[in-house]
């Protein structure tokens, strides 16, 4: 089946520094693979510092991964010139977390609408135009009449986050990288713009790459996780079986602080074991290392992914009587 | 400081129980845009004891942060305190004049603002930033005595001694964020106002951040009132939750009372749109939009999106009255309850 988004072995490093370099692995060696014809909706969790949003970043093409390629529909999206690149630049979309930095102040929030559609030639006349922000915004459950011709800060930061995706919405994309689209907006709200991005999936063929920390949201939405830490996968499976029954020690931490809105659940049973201003970036082993309450000696060389079930694998030592899988194998983990 | 004595309010609780840290009394707060006047907090009155947590929750729009603001009289054009008082450990900060207001903020009511990143200056240290605070109040203070008062609320933090020389851009979000705590807590104040402290955070720093709250709270014995939309963090910090819509205040009950048992429709859809790990990718929003200030519904400014609505809902404003056992709920489906507890 054709494949509409790879990323084969890709690892990005940022680097600083004149004369003594430093640097930071971001992403390390991460192969993923989203067919054409299964839309589906992928979450990519882990803290701030994971790598996720470097993730969309080098996805939407903004940034070159050091070493590896990603692919658009076969082809190396650094390499695409031309009708491609529009192609490209119209069918992949992003909604970003934060509603504020996305807007120019200095322009009304329709300049933002307005703009794709006269790049991408959407409308043949301005009150075409019109009615397709009309209906995009109200698609996303906004009162056009209280938006168009405001200036962003005359806008709340829901607001704002919903002409977002309704801007995504219009483009009729093919895949939708939603970095943290929903972390700034009210819980009820969140459930609107859930439900927006999943009938995008269903109705419309989109894949979609969320992007969280959140992992309620991402159970709800999700039918495939990756759970990333500084820039290794940790976990990664079928989205049921990892946040039910979460396997890396990570995974579980991170479950643990879900703040659930149940007095009887309390939240954080486990300790946190350090400070994240006391990490510093350690050598060539498991990148959880330092804040694992299982670290062992063996943790000080990278663990490989271990296959826990059909549906479910996890990068740590604590699983290795479990077969060992290679990383460019992930995505037959992952369900559609 | 003794001309403070001038806004002091007497306490007036008949039966002499613990005095209230904060009272907030019929707060009223509009801004005026050029589509005409929003009123953005209608009749709010709260009450809160020291060392008590507070939950003041709502959807964007609902009044929230400004209501932060008017506590902190920090209000900007077009936005107006119309009416009503703010009275903190006795004193009424909405009739300080504006130089003694300085002086009670940070040492009565501190606030942590929402994303802290924005809130520290980029270009001076942060020790200087805390210091600055402290000499605004205490400007007789020894410079090592500051220091020394800094570095103390730094470590209550959970931050290192070093942080002190470093700028901004060499943390992280949850240490700036700690920053903002510490200089918060820095002059040991009676309120902390707490304004999303943790929307732009992970999860695991987010319950470090909120440990780090309230050991701090507990330290200095502030009362605290947590502002956010995020009901999992108000179940797991506070022990009142306050819901508010539209500016008003619909219901303040007890956070157990108000999970296991919420009275106001509006709280009952809040608390029913939470996510949970069973039913799976059931979305459960609340129907309808919420109003825009500028043309709310009359009577009950829910009635449009209430699924018990009554012909009275449309035209007569329910006030938020007492039920038995000390919650309070602004609806007219309670209006017998309500008879029988007054």
């Amino acid at each position: 089946m054709a494949e509409l988004l790879e990323f084969r072995n890709v690892t990005k490093v940022y680097s600083r520094g004149l004369l003594s370099r430093t640097s930071t692995t971001a992403l390390n060696n991460v192969s993923l693979r989203l067919n054409e014809g299964e839309p589906t909706i992928l979450t990519v969790a882990g803290e701030s510092g994971s790598g996720k949003t470097t993730l969309a970043m080098l996805l939407l093409g903004f940034i070159t991964p050091t070493s590896g390629h990603i692919l658009y529909k076969g082809q190396d999206i650094s390499h695409l010139q031309g009708d491609d690149r529009m192609t490209f630049r119209r069918e992949v979309q992003a909604v970003f977390q934060d509603p504020f930095a996305v807007f120019n102040p200095f322009y009304t929030v329709d300049h933002l609408l307005t703009v794709p559609i006269d790049r991408f030639k959407l409308a043949k006349s301005k009150s075409e135009a019109r009615d397709k922000m009309i209906e995009a915004l109200t698609a996303v459950g906004l009162h056009p009449q209280d938006i168009l011709g405001r200036f962003p800060h005359q806008l709340s930061g829901g607001q704002r986050q919903r002409i977002n995706v309704a801007r995504a919405l219009l483009l009729k994309p093919r895949l939708l990288v939603a970095d943290e689209p929903v972390s700034m907006v009210d819980a009820s709200l969140r459930a609107s713009i859930l439900e927006t991005l999943r009938r995008l999936q269903r109705n419309y063929g989109v894949s979609i790459i969320y992007i969280t920390h959140d992992l309620t949201t991402a159970y709800h939405i999700a039918k495939s996780i990756v759970v990333l830490y500084r820039g290794s996968v940790m976990e990664a499976g079928d989205v049921d079986s990892v946040i039910k029954n979460p396997q890396h020690p990570y995974t579980r931490l991170l479950i643990d602080s879900i703040p659930w809105p149940d007095i009887n659940r309390h939240w954080g049973e486990t300790e946190i074991k350090a400070k994240e201003s006391e990490l510093s970036d350690h050598g060539a082993g498991c990148k959880f290392l330092a804040r694992c309450p299982f670290a062992m000696e063996k943790c000080q060389t990278l663990p490989p992914l271990f296959r826990l079930s059909e549906h479910q694998a996890a990068s740590c030592y604590l699983y290795e009587q479990n077969p060992p899988i290679e990383s460019e194998r992930l995505s037959e983990l992952l369900p559609v | 400081m003794s001309n403070m004595l001038n806004w002091t309010v007497t306490d007036t609780s008949p039966d002499g129980a613990m005095n209230p840290v904060l009272q907030v009394v019929d707060l009223q707060v509009s801004y005026y845009t050029d589509a005409g006047r929003a009123t953005a907090l209608d009749g709010v009155s709260l009450t809160l004891d020291p060392g008590e947590k507070l939950g003041l929750v709502g959807e964007s729009g609902s009044g929230k942060s400004t209501m932060a603001l008017a506590m902190m009289r920090m209000i900007k054009p077009p936005g107006r305190i119309e009416g009503g008082r703010v009275i903190v450990d006795g004193v009424d900060l909405t009739a300080l004049p504006d130089e003694e207001m300085l002086k009670a903020r940070l040492s009565k009511i501190a606030y942590i603002p929402q994303g802290a990143m924005n809130s520290l200056n980029p270009v001076t240290r942060i020790g200087a930033q805390m210091v600055d605070a402290i000499r605004a109040h205490d400007s007789a203070a020894s410079k090592s005595d500051m220091e020394e008062r800094c570095l103390r609320a730094l470590e209550s933090v959970d931050l290192k001694r070093s942080v002190f020389t470093m700028y901004a851009h060499e943390l992280s979000g949850g240490m700036k964020q700690r920053v903002c705590i510490a200089i918060g807590i820095l002059l040991k104040p009676k309120v902390l106002v707490a304004d999303e402290p943790t929307s732009a955070l992970d999860v695991v720093t987010q319950r470090q951040v909120m440990e780090t709250i309230d050991h701090v709270q507990r330290q200095i014995g502030a009362a605290v009132i947590l502002i956010g939309h995020d009901m999992g963090l108000m179940a797991q910090f506070v022990d009142k939750v306050a819901v508010m819509y539209t500016g008003r205040l619909m219901e303040v009950s007890a956070v157990r009372e108000m999970f296991t048992d919420p009275k106001h429709p509006y709280a009952q859809a809040l608390i029913s749109s939470l996510p949970s790990l069973d039913n799976k990718g059931v979305f459960q929003g609340i129907p309808g939009l919420a109003p825009a200030l500028l043309r709310l519904p009359s009577g009950c400014t829910f009635h449009p999106r209430c699924p018990h609505v009554m012909e009275v809902c449309k035209t007569v404003r329910p006030e938020i009255d007492p039920l038995p056992g000390g919650r309070q709920v602004a609806c007219h489906l309670y209006s017998q309850e309500v008879a029988k507890a007054a």
